[in-house]
């Protein structure tokens, strides 16, 4: 094994924990710097997230949102682009759930609406991801600049659709009407008898998401168009060399990541608020790029990772209520560290272990 | 003059990971004289010259400058020992003026002015001294190419260089602009300058220096009074007798054509022509070389065939089927589609996806293959058994399928690229670089295979700059310089007369 390599588990497993604990030190020093306990932080932190029925129930509602749109950023990856246009891609997707729901909740079940809404979603966030896409593929614009470019294009969009065209006539807030039963998935309370989530608006996403962790797997280690997609990715000559065709990789691969992205508005929208709203997406998009990054691009990294953020989320939620000096700027700021150890400094870590493990290793194999 | 040469390396030596680039380099250059440096792309050259500029540190070695020692660390010590040196590609501003890009880096303190009404003074005199004349006020962009480089050059002698290295400098330079050029090194020379000139053709060699040093595989392996050479001489330096492989083989049983080129010609992203109305043929059951100094658009011409790059103009007939390749592009699937394998020339940049796993390259570029799909998904199981097959018949090591593919040796990546390749019996190879960076084994190996193919009836066309592979290998060999085949000869012509051909010295018949 040539230098550089490291075993998988550290690769995947202590990097990650590593650069964890990092964040949580660093942490530990701003909330003891505010003069709070960081021990008795960290125990409201994990008893806020995991201690109890509904915390479990928000930490897995959130999760879902970032299991989204930390896909879409993992698939866009292995094909050497980097989608940041998830919180865009998300909002849009927010209107084909709601044409969906509004379309249909008053005539049929919320089963048969779903996968209109799954659908629309997909399309939606697919249709918004594509212009950059193409202009990517065929006039070499940069997706990181076109990408975000698009995430204000999607927010002002929104903004008049909601305020003048879809808003509840006689309302003046910008949101829809609130969709009947048949627009509404049902909560994972009401269908998993025995679990109690409290008020938790976990919901039937979940399960989604974990398909489509699942369904993404297949895709890129397991599909033609996923060899493509990574061969792409890694070595664009030897792609080129092998007869694919950049542009139709780009365009789909992009396709796929934004449609990703968009069915995170099925769990907000018709999981969760069940009306379209303005601002729904409120970073989760952003976030998703921390996620992958922390997931290694791998579906069960993305989970975890997405669990993670899920716990930062709620339990954050819980210490700012707890501890008043923890305000809830602070829990962002630890989010912030956290994505900032988790992705920004991904490597730093990196160059010592690959040392430590080379050298480690170099008498094992002579003796070998 | 004095005696102390202008610079002096001794036993300098440089690998980046496990390639060499520079091996044991000694070299000594005379004061005012122009000192030219030849050999193929990558053998070292331009590594050379960077270690020398600052750019690299050598692993081993010392440098003396007028007979001192010297660490060259950085580019900036390099300029302040009077050495300066001009890019292949150049390393201007375009949106400054001229004058602005040459004081850049060396203004002269933080306000401009006083830098540069002085820099507009020294650039007149720089003017009048060697006959550089260019507008200070123009600015770069509006530059012809050949200014630019007197741009380069004044850039250099303006932070008081008294040695100048050219890194290809013709490269870029129509004819007239080349021979403006060796007028002005001529003069650089006459002022006492010393003039270090890289290049990769003899024809500039012969014609401006007074000593060359001949650069093979990261070695130095001659020098020779530039008046005391022959073009001829300086080529079979180049190429190298290196290793003679013998390989055996029975005289060919060529049958009928599969592959017919006709009036290839392809021009660069730069707008150059690199393969100038080519045509030649392969039958079934031989191998075609080509031979040639590498850069004379034999990377270019397999290329195109493989569909990986657009013609201009030109027909191929493959096994009986036209394509005007000026009128239809055809892209690499294609190409596949109609039975034609092809090993490039960079199995790292374009062969192999080396962050792949073994049997995951084993595929690549037949991984649409409905062979290795069930149904919506690629059939591992069976993508694997393949490749393990692979691996036992071309002795690949270590024979896992499961491993990195980055983690294989130069040799067995080249056995995996080659594998793929053959095992897919296809109608014509075409076969680039094959034994490239390979140690001695896997090269028999992969020779004895190429042999194989061509009496089971193959096609083949080899693209090799050793020479030596292609008198072994080939069954006929063609010749190519500047973008033209200039000759077709027997594999056994002597070296003497190809290495002319390939040096672009036409012979009687050629």
């Amino acid at each position: 094994m040539s230098a550089g390599q490291l075993p998988r588990w550290v690769d995947f497993g202590l990097i990650p924990v590593l650069n964890l604990v990092a964040a949580f030190l660093v942490s530990g020093l701003v909330v003891l710097l505010i003069g709070e306990n960081p021990l008795e932080a960290v125990r409201i932190l994990l008893w806020g997230s995991l201690g109890f029925g509904e915390g479990i129930g928000f930490t897995l509602f959130y999760a879902t949102n970032f299991i989204f749109t930390g896909l879409a950023v993992a698939v866009a990856f292995h094909a050497g682009l980097f989608n940041i246009g998830g919180e865009g891609q998300a909002y849009i997707g927010g209107l084909g759930v709601a044409w969906a729901c509004l379309a249909f909740d008053h005539y049929v079940p919320w089963w048969v609406t779903m996968p209109f809404a799954l659908a629309g979603a997909a399309i939606m966030g697919a249709a918004w991801a594509f212009i950059p896409a193409w202009l990517q593929a065929k006039r070499g614009s940069h997706v990181v600049i076109t990408t975000i470019m698009f995430n204000f294009i999607a927010a002002a969009l929104m903004n008049y659709l909601l305020v003048n065209i879809m808003v509840k006539p006689g309302s003046m807030q910008p949101e829809t009407r609130t969709f009947e039963a048949g627009g509404r998935l049902p909560f994972l309370n009401d269908f998993m008898p025995g679990i109690d989530f409290g008020t938790a608006p976990v919901n039937l996403a979940l399960i989604i998401a974990l398909l489509a962790s699942l369904a993404v797997w297949l895709i890129v280690w397991r599909t033609r168009l996923g060899y493509e997609i990574r061969a792409f990715g890694a070595n664009a000559t030897a792609a080129v060399y092998a007869g694919i065709s950049p542009v139709r990789v780009i365009v789909v691969t992009m396709l796929i990541s934004g449609g990703l992205a968009g069915m995170m508005a099925i769990n907000e929208i018709m999981g969760s608020q069940h009306r379209l709203l303005l601002e729904f997406v409120t970073g989760y998009g952003f976030v998703g790029i921390a996620v992958a990054l922390m997931g290694r691009a791998h579906p069960v990294g993305i989970v975890l990772a997405a669990i993670l953020f899920g716990m930062l989320y709620q339990g954050g939620a819980e210490l700012s209520f707890e501890k008043p000096a923890i305000t809830r700027d602070m829990i962002i700021v630890i989010q912030g560290l956290v994505i900032l150890f988790a992705g920004a400094l991904e490597h730093m870590f990196r160059p010592a272990l690959v040392r430590f493990f080379t050298f480690s290793r170099t008498p094992a194999q002579q003796a070998g | 003059m004095s005696d102390t040469p202008a610079i002096e390396l001794r036993n300098i030596s440089k690998s980046f990971g496990p390639v060499h680039a520079n091996r044991d380099i000694d070299l000594v250059v005379r004061k005012g004289s122009i000192h030219g440096i030849v050999g193929e792309n990558g053998a070292g050259k331009s590594t050379l010259m960077s270690i020398l500029y600052g750019f690299y540190q050598a692993d081993r070695g010392d440098i003396l400058v007028d007979g001192r020692k010297v660490h060259i660390g950085d580019s900036k010590t390099a300029i302040s020992l009077g050495i300066g040196m001009v890019h292949q590609h150049f390393m201007l501003v375009d949106n400054f003026t001229v004058l602005e890009n040459v004081i850049l880096g060396a203004e002269g303190g933080s306000l401009l002015a006083g830098g540069v009404s002085k820099a507009r003074q020294e650039l007149r005199h720089l003017e009048e001294g060697y006959g550089l004349k260019v507008d200070p006020d123009t600015l770069i962009e509006d530059l012809p190419v050949g200014l630019q480089q007197r741009v380069e050059i004044l850039k250099a002698l303006f932070r008081g260089a008294e040695i100048l290295i050219l890194d290809e400098p013709t490269g870029v330079l129509t004819p007239s602009e080349a021979d403006h050029l060796f007028r002005i090194l001529q003069v650089l020379k006459d002022e006492g300058k010393t003039v270090l000139l890289i290049t990769h053709k003899l024809r500039e060699i012969m014609a401006v220096t007074d000593t060359v040093s001949v650069m093979r595989r990261g070695e130095m392996v001659a020098t020779r009074k530039t008046s005391e050479t022959s073009m001829a001489e300086l080529a079979e330096l180049m190429v190298g007798r290196s290793v003679l492989l013998r390989v055996d083989k029975k005289p060919a049983k060529p049958k009928e054509t599969v592959l017919d080129v006709s009036g290839l010609t392809v021009t660069d992203s730069r707008g150059v022509q690199v393969v100038k109305d080519v045509s030649f043929t392969v039958r079934a059951g031989e191998i075609v070389g080509i031979a040639g100094v590498s850069g004379n658009g034999q990377s270019e011409l397999l290329e195109t065939l493989a569909g990986i790059r657009r013609a201009t103009a030109g027909t191929v007939t493959i096994d009986g089927e036209t394509i005007d390749l000026g009128e239809t592009p055809v892209d690499p699937a294609e190409m596949r589609g109609k039975s034609m394998g092809h090993v490039p020339e960079d199995r790292h940049r374009m062969g192999l996806v080396t962050g792949f796993q073994e049997y995951e390259n084993a595929i690549l570029g037949y991984h649409n293959d409905p062979v290795y799909s069930k149904g919506f998904l690629l059939d591992i199981a069976k993508i694997r058994d393949a490749a393990r097959s692979e691996i036992e018949k071309y002795d690949i090591r270590p024979p896992d399928c499961l491993l990195k593919t980055a983690n294989f040796s130069g040799g067995n990546q080249q056995k995996i690229v080659l594998a793929r390749e053959i095992e897919r019996d296809p109608t014509v190879l075409l076969v680039g670089q094959p034994t490239r960076g390979v140690d001695i084994g896997a090269i028999e190996f992969i020779h004895k295979r190429l042999i194989e193919m061509r009496d089971a009836g193959k096609g083949i066309l080899l693209v090799s700059v050793e020479l030596d592979e292609i008198r072994g290998l080939a069954d006929r060999v063609l010749v190519m310089f500047d973008g033209r085949i200039v000759g077709e000869r027997s594999p056994e012509t002597d070296e003497g007369e190809l290495g002319l051909l390939m040096a672009g010295v036409h012979g009687e018949d050629a």
